[in-house]
Order: C-alpha cells, then structure tokens, then sequence
C-alpha cells in the first residue's frame, strides 16, 4: 500500500487509479490510505459544478479544463452520476462530453456512481478528492450528479461551488427558495444564445440584490467590509479581494463563449477566499463535515454488529405492525447498543 | 465495510457512428448491477485505454461495426499490454465475420458477441470474467 501511495504522490495514473478504487469500495482500506495521504493534501484548489441535469455540467467543465490547461494548471476531474437504487448499476456518460480533454497527461479524469448518497456525491467522493490533491493536481474539478433543488453536499466540499442554470427552467419564484442557490460562490447561465437567457439572469441578479438589501451573510460569514481593496485581474476584471458578492456569468459550453471570463472570476474568488480567512473557514466546514459523516457511518456499523439481522427484521415488523413506534424502536435499540 | 462494484468500460472505437447496439449492452450491464462508463461515438485506440487506465476498469467491451476491426483490436491489445493492463479483460460485439473469430482471440479477446447475442449471457460472461479476476 505504502507503494501505492508513493507512486501515486509521483503523479502514476495507474496508481492514482487504483486507490480511488480501493478507497471507494472499502471504508477499512480508506481509513488506511487517507490517513497516510492527509499531510500532502490541503494544497488543490476545489471547484465545485452543480446544477440540473442536461443546464450544460459536463461541457462546461470541459471547456474549463481546457482553459485551465492553457494556464498551466495540472487538473484532476471527478464526474457523479447517479446509481440506480433498484440494481445498484450505474451508466456514467461524462466522458462523453470530455473527449477533447484526452491524450493530455496534465488530466485526470474519474467517474464515480453515487451509490445510494442523496446528496449529489457519493460517500466516497471526499476522499477520492483527497488522493487527486495528494497526488498533486493543481485544481480539482468536482460535477455533481445532476441536482435538483436540494443536493447541497457539494458546498461542504468545495472551495468554490458553481452553480449552473439553463434559460427556461421556472419563474422568478423558483430563484428565491431556499436551497441549491444559495450554496453558490458564482452563479453560471449557460446556453446564454438561447432565448429566455436575459431574463434568467436577470432573475438571478434580482434574487441576489434581494439577498443583500436584507444584509444576508453568505455561508455564515459577512459580507460586509469597511476596508476596499479594488483587484484587477489579467482580463481586466475589477472586484474588492475582501468582500463576495456573487456574480452572474453567462457561458455557451459548446463554443467556449465567456468561459475565459468565468474561470477569471474563479480565481478571482480564490484569491478572495486566501485573502480572508475564506479558505480556512471552508477547510473547517469540510473537516467538520467529513468528521460528522465518519461518525455517522461508524455508528451505523456499531449498530449493524450489535444487533443481529433477525432482530432488526423483528423491530422492523413490529413497527410496521404498530406494536410499537420507531422512537421507541431506536430507543431500545441504543440501549442494546450501550450495553 | 466493502462495496464492490464492476466497472465496465464500453467504447466504440473507429469511426462508425452507429451507437444503438453499445447502448443497450450499457444498459444490460447497468441493470445487471455493474457501473459502466461510457465514452461516445469514435474513440482512438489511446483514448480507450487511457479512459480504462484511469477509469480502473474490471473489463473492457468494444464495439465495432465498420469492418477495421482488426488494426482497431490489435492497436488496442498493444496498449493494454504497455500499460501493463493484461489482466482486464476485453470483449467484443459488432458485425465480426467468423474467419475473424481465431485472429480475434489469439490476439487476447475473451468473448465475442454478434448481433441476436443475448443480453443476459453478455452480463452473465462479464460478471464471470470480473469474479475470476478478483
């Protein structure tokens, strides 16, 4: 193992590849490799993609690679698709989108199934990323399966979460409910030639003057600052590297339109999150997320090993039968449990 | 706690753009419980591996129905062995005549699957192949 994990430090696709599968099969060999790969991570800068399915996910991020590469940034891509919870099968199509990014040994591209997580990652997927930043891609590019309103996982993961919208996709009340919006540093209209497109963003732009005309803190930190320090990027963008506000661009995928522009604002917010104490807010929220879903997990396995098949059945039925209620189920359960 | 789950790469390498039969051998191998990436229409035999490679695939199908099967399969047997990927192994569908079938599995094809090949019997070869690898 401890072969493994040099050859994957080395940058050895093989390697890389063969302990994503091992830590996404098995929870016993991940708490053996991510332990020995913590140290080196903490370095790749995280970009979270998410957004409803067919708005664009995996052209954009193609076309993010590319604009990427040509910045010299050496790239890790994790794609999730979603497993089908009658079979447990899977068809991961991403690629399909990012065959230009072939040939290229500045890219890595893995597929992931969901596996049965809501949240639009799969369980594996935080410690997937972290062999990729061991083994030292300058940036991560995190897709979603495709989500819907509530599969938010993705901002506990990320440092910088994308959000995708398509022009017609619901009226102006859609962007003002809670969820998925609000998880995201930058929000990206794609299919901007197609029509309706002005109108989406111009629903956006409303959505968030209205976050902020009620002084609304984004993920929990201020946005508001005394102190305005005007940063100008390579393209010309001009943005204060101390507050966020997020901004609304527009992209075409399939023509590459605006996406030198998007990744400016990318790196725009990186440097804002490095200027901040942003980036260690976000490596918190990971940690503390990551810690919780450990325990999580470690409590289900206690209780499978505790309690015997037969004896769930039974509690099963017997809530199903209303003998009895599922508080009190899982009460007696944790008693079991405890002694 | 282990979650094994074969992942199956299908491709179609060469350039004809006939996807119907790679998508329902896809569709099979889904239903049968495996995880099955698919890459699209006109593959190069580098693209394919590399995508295996990567992707750390349990086995590999093809699909070829354009008649270069031949170059196409060797081409691609060539670089799996460079990149020391033996052991995956590799099965094939498509229009292939039977005088091709020898060539075809000395060069280290595991299975070959014309049209009318039942789906469950290609499931049931890749879930075989996967357990004897493991």
């Amino acid at each position: 193992m401890q072969d493994l994990i040099e050859q994957a430090r080395n940058g050895r696709p093989r390697a890389i590849a063969r302990l994503i599968t091992k830590v996404e099969n098995s929870r016993t060999a991940a708490a053996e490799i991510v332990p020995a790969l913590y140290a080196f991570t903490g370095q790749a800068h995280i970009i979270g993609i998410t957004g409803a399915p067919g708005s664009g996910k995996s052209s954009l991020v193609n076309e993010l690679a590319k604009a990427l590469r040509r910045r010299d940034h050496k790239i890790a891509i994790v794609a999730v698709d979603p497993s089908s919870p009658f079979t447990g099968g899977a068809l991961l199509g991403d690629r399909v989108r990012m065959r230009d990014l072939s040939g290229d040994k500045g890219i890595f591209i893995r597929s992931l199934a969901s596996r049965g997580n809501l949240g639009g990652l799969s369980q594996a997927t935080a410690a997937v990323i972290k062999v990729l930043d061991a083994a030292k891609f300058d940036t991560i590019l995190v897709e979603t399966v495709g989500a819907g309103q509530a599969e938010v996982d993705i901002a506990g993961a990320a440092h910088t979460t994308l959000v995708i919208e398509a022009p017609g996709m619901g009226d102006d009340v859609q962007s003002i409910k809670a969820g998925i919006l609000e998880i995201a540093d930058v929000l990206v209209v794609n299919k901007a030639d197609r029509p309706g497109a002005a109108r989406t963003v111009r629903s956006l732009k409303a959505m968030l003057q209205l976050g902020q005309a009620l002084a609304m803190n984004h993920h929990g930190r201020s946005t508001q600052t005394t102190s305005v320090a005007t940063v100008v990027s390579p393209n010309g963008l001009e943005y204060d590297e101390n507050s966020w506000q997020v901004p609304v661009q527009e992209t075409v995928a399939i023509d590459g339109t605006g996406v030198e522009d998007l990744l400016d604002v990318i790196m725009a917010h990186k440097n804002h999150l490095q200027v901040t104490d942003g980036w260690l807010a976000q490596e918190k929220l990971r940690s503390r997320r990551e810690i919780e879903a450990l325990l999580q997990m470690r409590f289900m396995d206690q209780f499978q090993t505790a309690v015997s098949q037969d004896d769930r059945e039974q509690l099963i039925t017997a809530v199903a039968n209303r003998k009895t209620d599922p508080y009190t189920a899982v009460a007696e359960i944790f008693d079991q449990i405890k002694a | 706690m282990e979650d094994f789950k074969p992942r199956i790469l299908v491709a179609k390498p060469g350039l004809d753009g006939h996807d119907r039969g790679v998508k329902v051998v896809a569709r099979a191998l889904r239903d049968a419980g495996m995880e099955v990436i698919y890459t699209g229409l006109r593959q190069t035999p580098e693209m394919i591996v590399e995508a295996a490679l990567q992707e750390d695939v349990d086995a590999i199908g093809l699909s070829i129905l354009s008649g270069a099967h031949m170059p196409l399969v060797s081409r691609i047997m060539a670089l799996i062995a460079e990149n020391e990927m033996d052991d995956v192994p590799v099965f094939l569908g498509g229009i292939i005549p039977d005088d091709d079938i020898l060539a075809l599995n000395e060069m280290g094809v595991a299975g070959i699957f014309g049209p009318g090949a039942n789906m469950n019997s290609i499931a049931d070869f890749v879930w075989e192949k996967v357990r004897a690898r493991q």
